[in-house]
């Protein structure tokens, strides 16, 4: 034992060395405000500008269309939140997926509080969105379209291209959540049609609590935070300098390593699914075969619940998450593998295990090892596992 | 976020298993989160001779369904109707809040099984 293995990437990662590494001078040395006019702000206001440069690169944007933020969240809240309010004279129909994260959900879900109608996009069985369903849905009263570029819990990636051709033809505004998806999937805004996009530092080796906003140049959307004029008037606040160097160090990173970076991950994942599937009898993978994050996996084991599974892999050093009744604060199930169609006994055997740049061979060995060996304990605890086993298949 | 007391429960659960031609079976569904308890009983002159469990749950339902089948092993069937949630989820040195639902499980499922022990004999109260 004593064995540590993070497999939990997808709720966040570790900030690299050489990110830290820029950060630190913005905490003590170089610690003005970048709205001052002084020689301290204007060096603050330099690594501003050059942090927004290497953002608005990394995703073949202008520098004047990144704006800094409190993280995905914000980002996501500002986009739906300030183009719905800024378009009201233009309809109130927001189209989005079943499958959002909850800083996209919630957000609708309020909207419709206040007046707004949101239609809520089926999925198919490996979390894809229909195309044709989202043309259907639109009205002479769509003001946005809001599908996530990858999903938090499955890893499966959307077909944001066709999306962004449709919301263009239509003159509609189309927002991603690319939170999952930055540093493991290449972005073009320009190519993609995209008009925002949010990101977040934290989900690619940079630092929580900072992330963005890409609002294509002419977008109308109203400003989230008021109180001065940062962030070109629309989001005030003095910057988290410090965070948003990190940002602009960790972006540039997570692009110029993502070929090496998916190649890796996604052999060591493809091995894992292929080791847990042939080793767990009644088990199965979430989310799509092969359009998923490079380092995601995602699986449903029959007769046990995914508390105790993450419990007895905890205790054996590995960390990983579920969507499981039981570890959500509300004991609703994942509303993600509800969308899938799970029935809610199989989301209840959910476990994530989602890969980043310091998994090794030898930490997919050792949860090939140790995982079958628990899922044997469990179900041997479990009144289901005697009764079913052997009676019907498994979905 | 568990007590030592749960992890141990959890860890090297008491009384797992099944007992064939128990006097008493209760399997009760936790309405919360969908989990699911099934105990099995060996009574002898209306005293708790044996006791075991199977549960598909989270932890801390896998730790009362534990504690709860020692707390009532040799007591008689009308001590063990008056166990009660929080006696358990006290016997492990408390629960999280979110958890205590858990604990109801345990309660409930150890009533169904006397209750079939009872319905068994005729004597259903
Ligand atoms: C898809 C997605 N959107 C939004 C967020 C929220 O990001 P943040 O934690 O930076 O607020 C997350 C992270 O949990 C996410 O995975
Ligand atoms: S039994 Fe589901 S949360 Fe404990």
């Amino acid at each position: 034992m004593g064995q540590k293995v993070y497999m939990d990437h997808a709720a966040t990662t570790y900030t690299k060395p050489e990110v830290l590494e820029e950060m630190l001078p913005y905490f003590t040395e170089i610690f003005g405000n970048p709205s001052s006019v002084h020689g301290f702000g204007r060096q603050a206001r330099r690594a501003l500008d050059h942090a927004r440069e290497r953002t608005a690169k990394a995703l073949n944007a202008q520098p004047s269309e990144i704006f800094f933020t409190a993280g995905g969240s914000e980002s996501d809240n500002w986009a739906i939140k300030g183009t719905a309010l800024a378009n009201r004279d233009k309809g109130n129909h927001i189209i989005t997926t079943a499958i959002e994260h909850h800083a996209v959900f919630d957000t609708c879900k309020f909207l419709e509080k206040n007046g707004f109608e949101v239609t809520y996009l089926p999925v198919d069985e490996y979390g894809m969105v229909a195309v044709d369903q989202l043309k259907e849905a639109i009205t002479d009263r769509t003001i946005l379209i809001s599908v996530m570029f990858a999903n938090n819990e499955i890893g499966t990636i959307q077909p944001i291209e066709e999306i962004g051709r449709i919301a263009r033809e239509r003159k509609i505004y189309f927002h991603t959540d690319a939170v999952q998806a930055v540093g493991n999937v290449p972005i073009d805004v320009e190519k993609l049609n995209i008009d925002m996009l949010s990101l977040s530092a934290h989900k690619f080796y940079g630092p929580k609590g900072v992330g963005a906003l890409y609002i294509k140049r002419g977008v109308k959307i109203l400003p989230y935070i008021h109180g001065g004029a940062q962030e070109r008037n629309r989001r005030a606040g003095t910057e988290n300098l410090p965070g948003i160097v990190g940002l602009g160090k960790a972006i540039e990173l997570a692009v110029e390593n993502m070929a090496d970076h998916n190649a890796r991950l996604t052999s060591m994942r493809d091995r894992l699914i292929r080791e847990i599937l042939s080793r767990v009898e009644y088990s199965r993978l979430n989310g799509h075969p092969t359009k998923r994050l490079p380092g995601n996996a995602n699986f449903s084991f029959e007769f046990i619940e995914g508390e105790a599974l993450l419990l007895s892999l905890d205790l054996k050093g590995i960390a990983g998450s579920s969507g499981s009744a039981c570890t959500s604060g509300s004991l609703d199930p994942s509303h993600v593998l509800l969308a899938i169609g799970l029935p809610h006994e199989i989301a209840h055997g959910s476990l994530r295990l989602t890969l980043g740049d310091d998994n090794t061979d030898e930490d997919i060995d050792y949860v090939i090892e140790v995982l079958p060996e628990i899922v044997t304990r469990l179900r041997e605890m479990s009144p289901l596992f005697a009764q079913n086993k052997g009676g019907r298949e498994f979905v | 976020m568990y007590s030592e007391q749960v992890m141990d429960h959890f860890i090297n659960p008491r009384n797992v298993g099944e007992i064939e031609n128990a006097d008493g079976v209760g399997q009760v569904g936790n309405a919360k989160c969908g989990d699911i308890m099934k105990v099995y009983l060996k009574i002898e002159n209306d005293i708790i001779v044996d006791a075991k469990f199977k549960t598909f749950g989270c932890g801390a339902a896998i730790a009362t369904s534990s504690m709860s089948t020692e707390l009532i092993k040799g007591k008689s069937i009308h001590e063990a109707l008056k166990l009660t949630n929080k006696a358990v989820a006290e016997a492990l040195g408390g629960l999280p809040p979110v958890k205590m639902h858990c604990s109801v499980l345990a309660e409930d499922a150890v009533k169904a099984a006397i209750e079939d022990y009872l319905k068994k004999q005729g004597r259903a109260e």
